[in-house]
């Protein structure tokens, strides 16, 4: 029915998720880079002054996992009221169904990309050197844009049917801060735990991160196809349970 | 060659949909769901053609299934039982202003409502400044829309509609818009895409407009088709229906 630009409608979206998050505050786009430094700096303090740790390049350590979880479970939850935030459109405008939990998440790929800015720059100013094996950041990050897609539009979908989704959605995003290894090392993981933390993608792509980082080495082949599986799969079943799910959306939105 | 062709249209809705509860869910997608107690037919066995270069309203009282129709028609919803087929590029106008946003400035609102009406960047390049003119708010286009005044508001929203060329534009009353001046403009457009051969499907309760622009008129109630002919004479009988007894 619609046979209008991909392009030029995604920009648009986009845009508009960025001008109205960002023009009504006096400190615009500054709030990305805030949020991840006062939190940097409260568990810096946590960590060197009120537990000790030895970790070297502490700073860098915690915001490979922060970016990450952060991006992640912002997104995650924008993509799941993404429906019902937009049900004025789906009710009134027949673009396709799938560009808005898609729009949901590449809008906030803006604010991620300032995140990892701030996270190279905090990298280099605590003395590590920019080398080859930074190609592969992209290729985690894109993974995992395309992985939390997946699950926006899975959860965008039920979310119009299950209105309660969204705080299942919240509440998981609480539980998984603590299982994924962002304030922790995944060597401090007791082994019999290991094989279980490898099938989540979020611990992934913070372990690929430190590697690339931290040990200037390239992220394992396992962990790339594992991680590239795990993406692949989220997008397909989002997609295929959306495609499923979306011609009853305006009855129940 | 008939542009739209409804054949036994249904459409269903449940009442509890606001709060259907996880288990009334589970029981509907592995029994089957449709009907139970909770359904309301919002149309029943609707059968109607609009031929090419055609012009036909939608009439009845509220509630009669005006809306979900057009939006049926509009590909926003499928039906449950019957089909739609429809043949040329389709815009539908169902409610002024869905999709613009009170934070972005009128320039803002214009680009992303005409991604959203299906033109390309170019196309929308191209007739900006006719809408801007059509509109008529020119000094304020770089303002948020929440500053502009409602009717200020609503022109914009239908400048960029107007200028949709499809070949079947659908009108969900919304035609009542701004000063009588701005009426008269937006009646000359929807005459000049009539002379064009285009055709034309809209709701309305103005019979003014109604007998000004449409052929003919389907009469609808309670979901079923009353009456189906040319404009004057449904008019007549869906007005003489107060004193038709029940």
């Amino acid at each position: 029915m619609w046979r209008g630009e991909y392009r030029f409608l995604l920009k648009n979206l986009i845009l508009k998720d960025f001008r109205v998050r960002y023009r009504n505050m006096s400190l615009g786009v500054f709030w990305s880079l805030l949020n991840p430094l006062i939190m940097l700096g409260v568990y810096t303090f946590v960590f060197t002054r009120i537990f000790t740790t030895s970790t070297p390049h502490w700073a860098v350590f915690i915001l490979c996992g922060m970016v990450p979880f952060n991006f992640f479970a912002l997104a995650w939850s924008a993509g799941t009221t993404s429906m019902i935030d937009n049900a004025s459109l789906i009710k009134r405008v027949p673009v396709p169904r799938e560009i808005v939990p898609i729009t949901s998440v590449l809008s906030n790929c803006l604010h991620l990309l300032i995140q990892i800015a701030l996270l190279l720059l905090v990298a280099m100013l605590s003395g590590i050197t920019a080398n080859l094996t930074w190609i592969w950041l992209p290729v985690v990050w894109i993974l995992e844009v395309i992985f939390v897609c997946g699950l926006a539009l899975f959860f965008a979908a039920v979310n119009v049917y299950v209105r309660d989704t969204r705080y299942v959605v919240e509440s998981a995003t609480l539980v998984l801060f603590w299982l994924v290894p962002i304030i922790y090392d995944f060597s401090m993981i007791p082994p019999q735990y290991r094989d279980i933390y490898q099938y989540n993608p979020l611990a992934a792509l913070i372990l690929a991160m430190r590697e690339i980082l931290l040990s200037a080495r390239p992220p394992s082949h396992v962990l790339l196809e594992k991680l590239a599986a795990v993406s692949l799969l989220s997008f397909s079943l989002g997609w295929m349970v959306f495609h499923r799910l979306k011609n009853r959306f305006y009855d129940y939105l | 060659m008939n542009v739209i062709t409804c054949e036994n249209v249904w459409k269903t809705f449940h009442r509890r949909t606001g709060q259907k509860l996880f288990r009334d869910h589970l029981a509907s997608w592995f029994g089957g769901g449709g009907g139970g107690p909770h359904a309301f037919h919002a149309l029943k066995g609707v059968s109607f053609q609009v031929a090419d270069g055609e012009s036909v309203a939608v009439i009845g009282s509220n509630g009669a299934g005006k809306s979900t129709l057009l939006s049926l028609v509009t590909g926003l919803t499928q039906p449950d039982r019957g089909s739609i087929r429809i043949r040329g590029r389709v815009a539908a106008l169902l409610e002024l202003g869905s999709g613009f946003h009170p934070d972005l400035t009128g320039r803002e609102n214009i680009f992303l409502n005409a991604a959203l009406l299906g033109f390309t960047e170019k196309q929308t390049r191209g007739m900006f400044d006719a809408i801007v003119d059509f509109s008529g708010v020119k000094d304020f286009i770089d303002e948020p829309l929440r500053t502009y005044s409602s009717g200020m508001g609503v022109r914009l929203a239908f400048s960029v509609a107007v200028n949709v060329d499809p070949d079947v534009l659908i009108v969900d009353e919304v035609l009542a818009v701004g000063d009588q001046d701005f009426q008269a403009k937006c009646h000359d457009r929807i005459r000049n895409f009539r002379r064009a051969g285009k055709t034309f499907l809209c709701v309305s309760h103005n019979k003014q407009v109604l007998l000004e622009l449409c052929d003919r008129a389907v009469w609808l109630d309670h979901g079923e088709v009353v009456m189906c002919g040319k404009i004057e004479d449904v008019l007549e009988a869906y007005q003489g229906r107060a004193a038709l007894p029940k």
